[in-house]
């Protein structure tokens, strides 16, 4: 998972007090959904990112839990109304425990 | 038909709503009528997709309008294409653009070692193929292209067909070519190719006997059950199929077309598909290469 990017932008990075943020996210995963079988007609087991977080300056304020109905290279978008400058980190946590991880900075003036 | 028993008539009209469906657009159908069906509401719209296009570069061109794949697909499958962010097909970029300055092979090298930057040395030369290539006395699609400089200039093993890597690395180089018009040669020693391309878009195939023409030519802008065809155009490929979630590579999408009219298909990379894949590009020239498109 280490070389996994993933793709995060934010409208704008620098916003004044009670101003919003649009961030959108992307990320590469199968999603295996562990409802496929292989061609020896063996359960491919299931593999898929179940949660994604976001928080800013260790303070978590978004996540989602996923489900192995999500598609591929899951895709987020959501609005935040951040109350102080710092380091947004973005999370995506794999079913075997890795971690994908970006940070962001933004400031809020 | 006044005397015609109700059973029948109503018979009649079913099978008129069959006939008519693929241009069904008017209010008035039989099957608007019937409310006792949840589908009898649907208001979804078909794709408008005339007057997209560019009219054709050749006389022999069977199209009076050239038109991309784009048109054919919903509002919201053209917005996911058009937003870089949002098109899933720019993971592969990013992952051919890795895999180009990535030294791999008993040489050393890379793709960089030799061309250096992409975007200036790879720019608009991926809409020239299919193209002829003298040593091997064949022409060759950029895959092919992409496994000839692994093996010999990079001395490292060719990668596998619809692999991740050859896939990723065909769209990355396509990509630098995009918004530029499809400029595929096919005279002089192509010219057989071409030929054998063509002869192949009209050949009828499998238990369903149906052409490449049959749909893409003939019946394009119209339902076949519920896929809207398309006119079959290559100026997207690879392209990301919202079906598969992944970069689907133009000889992957042939072959399911082939196995969807129950054919063998040929093989992926094999001369019939290169031969057809030369005409199908003729058949879109001057079309912006799109890669990566979105595509259903």
């Amino acid at each position: 998972m280490a070389d996994v990017k993933p793709r995060i932008k934010l409208d704008k990075k620098d916003v004044a007090q009670g101003g919003v943020i649009e961030v959108k996210t992307l990320v590469s995963h199968t999603m295996e959904s562990g409802q496929r079988k292989d061609k020896d007609g063996k359960t491919i087991p299931r593999k898929i990112l179940n949660t994604f977080i976001c928080d800013l300056n260790g303070k978590t304020i978004f996540s989602a839990d996923l489900e192995s109905a999500v598609s591929a290279n899951p895709y987020f978008q959501f609005k935040l109304k951040p109350e102080e400058s710092g380091t947004l980190t973005f999370t995506w946590i794999d079913d075997d425990g890795s971690k994908i991880q970006a940070t962001e900075q933004i400031k809020v003036s | 038909m006044p005397s015609v028993p109700y059973p029948l008539a109503f018979a009649a009209v079913a099978i008129l709503a069959l006939a008519v469906s693929p241009h069904a657009q008017d209010t008035s159908s039989p099957r608007a009528q019937d409310t006792s069906s949840p589908r009898a509401q649907d208001t979804s719209e078909r794709p408008a997709w005339q007057e997209h296009g560019i009219k054709p570069q050749s006389p022999d061109s069977p199209f009076g309008e050239v038109v991309s794949g784009l048109y054919f697909r919903s509002k919201e499958t053209q917005a996911m294409q058009a937003d870089d962010f949002n098109n899933p097909g720019f993971l592969a970029v990013e992952q051919g653009e890795d895999l180009w300055s990535k030294v791999d092979g008993a040489a050393g090298k890379s793709c960089a070692s030799c061309h250096n930057e992409a975007a200036t040395a790879m720019k608009g030369v991926a809409a020239a193929y299919p193209k002829w290539n003298g040593k091997l006395g064949k022409p060759v699609n950029l895959e092919q292209r992409i496994n000839i400089c692994r093996s010999g200039a990079l001395k490292a093993e060719p990668w596998a067909f619809g692999s991740p890597e050859l896939t990723a690395m065909t769209t990355y180089i396509r990509n630098q070519s995009r918004g530029m018009p499809v400029a595929v040669k096919v005279d002089g020693p192509m010219t057989p190719w071409f030929d054998r391309g063509k002869a192949l878009y009209y050949q009828r195939n499998g238990q369903l006997d149906l052409a490449c023409a049959s749909c893409h030519e003939k019946n394009h802008g119209k339902y076949l059950r519920a896929d809207f065809l398309s006119q079959g155009q290559s100026n997207g490929f690879p392209v990301y199929r919202l079906r598969d979630q992944r970069l689907v590579p133009l000889h992957e999408r042939m072959e399911g077309c082939m196995q969807d009219v129950r054919a063998t298909p040929y093989k992926p990379l094999s001369d019939e598909f290169l031969a057809l894949e030369t005409y199908v590009a003729w058949r879109g020239l001057g079309l912006p290469v799109e890669t990566p498109a979105v595509r259903n």
